[in-house]
């Protein structure tokens, strides 16, 4: 069990971590990593099924059911839009010559 | 199906392993070189969490649980993978809804079996403590107000975010202004605060309280999500995705506490201070407050002062001059805006950059932090596009090379170019920093039509003396400018 003053200490220093994770990104970075702990939240999936789970009464297990197809929207979604954008980055090869790389490089 | 006991163990420490892959691969993803692992070590947490989460003791619905997990991982799935790079932003803020979504629905599922529970124990004052203890699903104080807070931040997000999404999307192009918004607003707010605190009341001191008051607070919670949102014009949207992001990171975080999930505590606390920092940075590259934001309803005109007349006229050029200007120049800086999305022009524009980069000049793409709809919208379509990012400048790092650019190339970007920003002090944009443009020796803007920029104010830099206006869309203005460029080499 999580009681008090140690759930304080988790909520504190977890927030403490996403803080520093992102105070170091550059700009380049913030639309992908928006995304990406859009995708971390969908952790919500873990909850909505332990709702779901233990739901008893029908309007226990339709809200359950909503919770847990909007979750499971998140976790999905979250994951290939962050994916489909970090798929993008790459760096100019150096000495390669971007020139040269031109034509390979069709449109996706 | 009896599971052995040992089960819970193994469940809990997979939530950690989970836990630890999150913070590791949201570390990855931010530096560009490891971004792609970064994505991939977090979703390998999250489906070993999810398959471990059917191995709890006492899961029923499994049927509904699968059939749910499968139609809303499908949908999600084909939409993400359908949408243009052009439409990302929006698709945050529908999936982002969605969390925020689940974890107000998971409150409510526990609030309501919470209140079930306790409309069985005979309602004595003081309680009687062994009809208390029967009180299935009994949640103390502290996971009481959490929920009920969880509740009302995840039904904002929700609401707060379709609109978000209906706006991006196009489907809600005008901002919903009346007089005495922020009022009708507040009072929505504090009449979802007052039913939801006399449910949490009665539930703190044992007793059941009327369903009413459980209703009315999550309806008026949504509605709050909507009438917040609807008065933020679509400039400031990626300021209020990324707050509606932390919201949800918070709502999951509050009903893991309620459901004593670690795993969702941590992902989702950490969620919420990274976006309420990403929110920060955001509002600060406008040079705005959040509250600003929210609140100000920005460029509605009418304002108090008057603005500075902008003297000159609008000089245009032709793509063919505009090509061969480029083509001699040594330094040219190529400046994209919301304009170039909406005209998928950026795979045309790195066709011409690259042909300025082989005839020997020096190419660069200087990105405003808030051009387009979210921070770094602009390098995403770039990177579609396969620009490299070492070619790619931010506003920092570019700004003091604009003097000795030969060329400044805008294409669709308006606001964040706008010398006004910094000269005029009645304008709304006074303060918020640009892109220095206008130092360029020679700027060429790429525009469709002789409209103003979201913020609605005249751009001084397209009436200044080294500013020539190339008219069209986009992708069309920069196929001529390609084919400028080529029939030079003939």
């Amino acid at each position: 069990m999580i009681t008090g003053f140690l759930a304080l200490y988790i909520f504190m220093l977890a927030a403490f971590t996403g803080y520093e994770i992102i105070s170091r990104v550059p700009v380049i970075l913030h639309t992908p990593l928006m995304s990406g702990s859009n995708f971390v939240h969908g952790i919500v999936l873990v909850g909505a099924m332990v709702a779901l789970g233990h739901a008893e009464t029908p309007i226990e297990i339709a809200i359950g059911v909503v919770a847990v197809l909007l979750a499971a929207g998140n976790v999905a979604g979250g994951y290939v839009v962050t994916e489909r954008m970090l798929e993008m980055f790459k760096t100019s090869k150096p000495g390669a010559g971007s020139a040269g790389a031109g034509p390979h490089r069709g449109p996706r | 199906m009896t599971l052995p006991s040992w089960m819970p163990t193994v469940v809990e420490a997979i939530y950690f392993i989970a836990a630890v892959l999150f913070i590791w691969g949201l570390k990855r993803m931010s530096s560009p070189r490891t971004a792609r692992q970064g994505i991939v070590w977090a979703g390998a947490g999250m489906a070993a969490a999810i398959i471990v989460t059917f191995f709890l003791p006492g899961m029923h619905n499994l049927g509904w649980m699968i059939a749910a997990i499968v139609v809303g991982v499908v949908i999600s799935w084909i939409v993400g993978r359908r949408v243009p790079m052009t439409a990302m932003p929006q698709m945050v803020a529908l999936f982002n809804g969605m969390g925020g979504g689940a974890a107000a629905a998971i409150g409510a599922v526990e609030l309501i079996k919470f209140n079930a529970a306790l409309k069985l124990v005979p309602d004595t004052s003081p309680i009687q403590p062994e009809a208390w203890a029967d009180v299935a699903g009994h949640l103390g104080t502290t996971e009481l107000v959490l929920a009920f807070v969880g509740v009302l931040i995840g039904a904002v997000s929700f609401t707060g975010s379709l609109i978000a999404f209906a706006k991006l999307q196009g489907w809600m192009d005008r901002r919903f202004v009346f007089p005495l918004q922020r009022w009708v607003n507040l009072v929505i707010f504090a009449a979802a605060v007052v039913c939801g605190a006399i449910a949490l009341a009665a539930g703190i001191e044992g007793h059941a309280f009327a369903w009413g008051w459980l209703i009315g607070f999550i309806v008026l919670s949504l509605v709050f999500g909507i009438a917040m949102t609807l008065p933020i014009g679509g400039a400031d949207m990626p300021v209020v995705i990324s707050m509606y992001n932390a919201f949800t990171g918070l709502a999951v975080a509050f009903e893991g506490f309620v459901l004593q999930n670690e795993a969702m505590i941590i992902a989702g606390m950490v969620v919420g201070a990274a976006g309420t920092l990403l929110t920060q940075l955001m509002a600060k590259a406008m040079n705005r407050s959040l509250g600003n934001v929210l609140f100000s309803n920005f460029g509605a005109g009418g304002g108090g002062a008057t603005q500075q007349e902008i003297a000159g006229a609008l000089k245009p050029i032709d793509a063919a001059d505009a090509a061969v200007m480029m083509a001699y120049a040594e330094r040219v800086a190529i400046v994209p805006g919301y304009g170039m999305a909406v005209a998928q022009a950026q795979h045309k524009i790195w066709e011409f950059a690259k042909l300025l980069i082989e005839r020997g000049v020096k190419v660069k793409f200087a990105i405003h932090p808030v051009a387009g709809r979210m921070p770094g919208h602009m390098n995403v379509l770039l990177a579609e596009a396969g620009v490299p990012y070492d070619l790619i400048e931010d506003m920092d790092d570019i700004n003091p090379e604009f003097p000795n650019t030969d060329v400044a190339l805008v294409i669709g970007a308006n606001d964040v170019v706008n010398p006004v920003a910094r000269t005029d002090k009645n304008s709304p944009i006074y303060g918020m920093p640009i892109l220095d443009v206008a130092k360029a020796k020679n700027v060429i803007v790429i525009k469709r039509g002789r409209g103003k920029g979201f913020a609605g104010i005249e751009n001084a830099l397209f009436y200044a003396d080294n500013t020539r206006m190339l008219y069209g869309d986009g992708q069309a203005a920069a196929s001529e400018l390609v084919a400028g460029l080529k029939t030079l080499d003939v």
